[in-house]
């Protein structure tokens, strides 16, 4: 595709672009074979057969791969979910392991050779996670509370002025319906797009220089070096980002299983 | 909704989600919790349990044991006080036992030296009586004899001539 728009374009750098994230089918003219849309498939596979070889023997004293597999599970189960939701947390580990797990390993694709993708970086799949934990949340804290109360709850902050409640109902309704579901998504989203564009600057930059004069060939290795960089802080910042989603949705959810909102 | 790709170059709003993926991300995520949910979490669960009860397991079996160990030694610690206070108590039966025992020895070996004195005491008597009795017939019979012999007369009586030897060591004795 990149040579593509250089024919298009001629001589000139062209910037890589949102276009570049508009990847073609990889076979027929079925928007179901692009390139985001495997490695989701994939990512599903790999973690399964990942988690499954390590879980099944489990044993007191772990091998190896046990240890891995119970190292990442640990950290969600204990780092996040006992940690922020409390003594109901182990219902909530299945999701919010399964939440860290897709989301690390399709933003770590990013930086895999060869995939070199992150899939969260296509909006769609930001915005069904968010929407399957906004919906959790929600879903908990109504059948924790009854619909009245936790409606009420949200709306009318207990321990306020009534006054006050002219401003804070509005901000309070945004946040818990608007806010927080938007933000989820687009933080997840616009890090990992804003992060592969990043590195197609300086990849595709460094390759457009060595087509260049003499001079400006001795400077692509400097932007090469500064792309293999970035994609360490890529990294991450991918990590982190996955890391991030996980902990806010259980955020939500011990606010939503909270006596007070 | 949807994009087609149709030319490479296209300027596309990245916010808008395409319908596939919001469908394909959907079931991928249902999928993979699932599968985590129904094959992983329970096995790393068992694993955990299993280490938790292990380690409580051994700390209870350390606890007892412990336990065990204070009670033996309380016991023994007893035991060996006991036995002190028998040794004790056995020595110094003893030494009261011994202190009769040699007091009885020496009484009775007072009681022998006793005895052994009493009878040379009394053969020595005797002996000395039978030395008397003999030495007084022979010297009678030598000095019978001899006046005899002085004399010349035969002092042949029996009678007398002890009459005359009695008075001779009467005599004899009183000048001493």
């Amino acid at each position: 595709m990149r040579k593509f728009a250089f024919a298009e374009s001629g001589e000139g750098f062209v910037p890589p672009s949102t276009a570049d994230f508009n990847l073609p089918p990889i076979f027929g003219d079925n928007e179901f074979t692009t390139k985001p849309i495997f490695l989701v498939l994939f990512s599903v596979v790999l973690i399964s057969v990942f988690f499954i070889i390590a879980s099944r023997k489990a044993s007191v004293v772990p091998s190896k791969l046990q240890f891995a597999g119970e190292s990442v599970y640990a950290f969600v189960r204990n780092g996040i979910g006992q940690e922020i939701i409390g003594h109901e947390f182990m219902r909530f580990v299945p999701f919010l392991f399964s939440l860290f797990t897709f989301i690390i390993t399709n933003n770590v694709f990013g930086i895999v050779p060869l995939l070199q993708f992150p899939t969260m970086s296509h909006v769609a799949f930001p915005y069904v996670l968010a929407l399957i934990s906004f919906g959790v949340f929600h879903y908990v804290g109504i059948k924790k509370h009854g619909l009245g109360k936790y409606l009420k709850g949200i709306a009318f902050m207990p321990g306020v002025p009534k006054a006050v409640y002219i401003l804070l109902t509005p901000i309070e309704i945004a946040t818990f319906f608007l806010v927080r579901p938007l933000t989820l998504s687009l933080r997840l989203f616009a890090n990992m797009f804003a992060g592969h564009l990043l590195l197609l600057v300086f990849i595709l930059g460094g390759e457009h220089m060595l087509s260049g004069a003499i001079g400006v060939k001795l400077i692509a290795p400097f932007a090469f070096a500064f792309g293999i960089g970035m994609t360490f802080f890529e990294f991450m910042v991918q990590c982190l980002q996955a890391y991030i989603f996980t902990l806010l949705t259980a955020l939500f959810i011990a606010g939503a299983l909270a006596d007070e909102h | 909704m949807s994009f087609r790709i149709s030319a490479a170059g296209t300027e596309l709003n990245p916010l808008v989600p395409h319908t596939s993926e919001i469908i394909v991300g959907f079931i991928a995520f249902t999928l993979l919790y699932l599968v985590l949910r129904s094959k992983v979490v329970p096995m790393f669960e068992k694993a955990f349990a299993a280490r938790t009860e292990a380690i409580q397991g051994g700390m209870e079996k350390a606890e007892k044991a412990q336990r065990d160990a204070q009670v033996a030694l309380e016991q023994y610690t007893a035991q060996l006080s006991d036995a002190r206070g028998e040794a004790q108590k056995i020595r110094e039966e003893a030494r009261v036992q011994g202190a009769a025992i040699i007091e009885d020895l020496r009484g009775k070996a007072q009681e022998e030296a006793a005895r052994i004195t009493a009878a040379a005491t009394a053969s020595i008597e005797a002996e000395r009586q039978q030395a008397i009795t003999s030495l007084r017939n022979e010297v009678g019979s030598l000095a019978t004899e001899l006046a005899s012999k002085i004399v010349g007369e035969a002092l042949d009586d029996q009678v007398r001539q002890s009459r005359i030897v009695d008075r001779f060591l009467d005599d004899l004795e009183k000048s001493k």
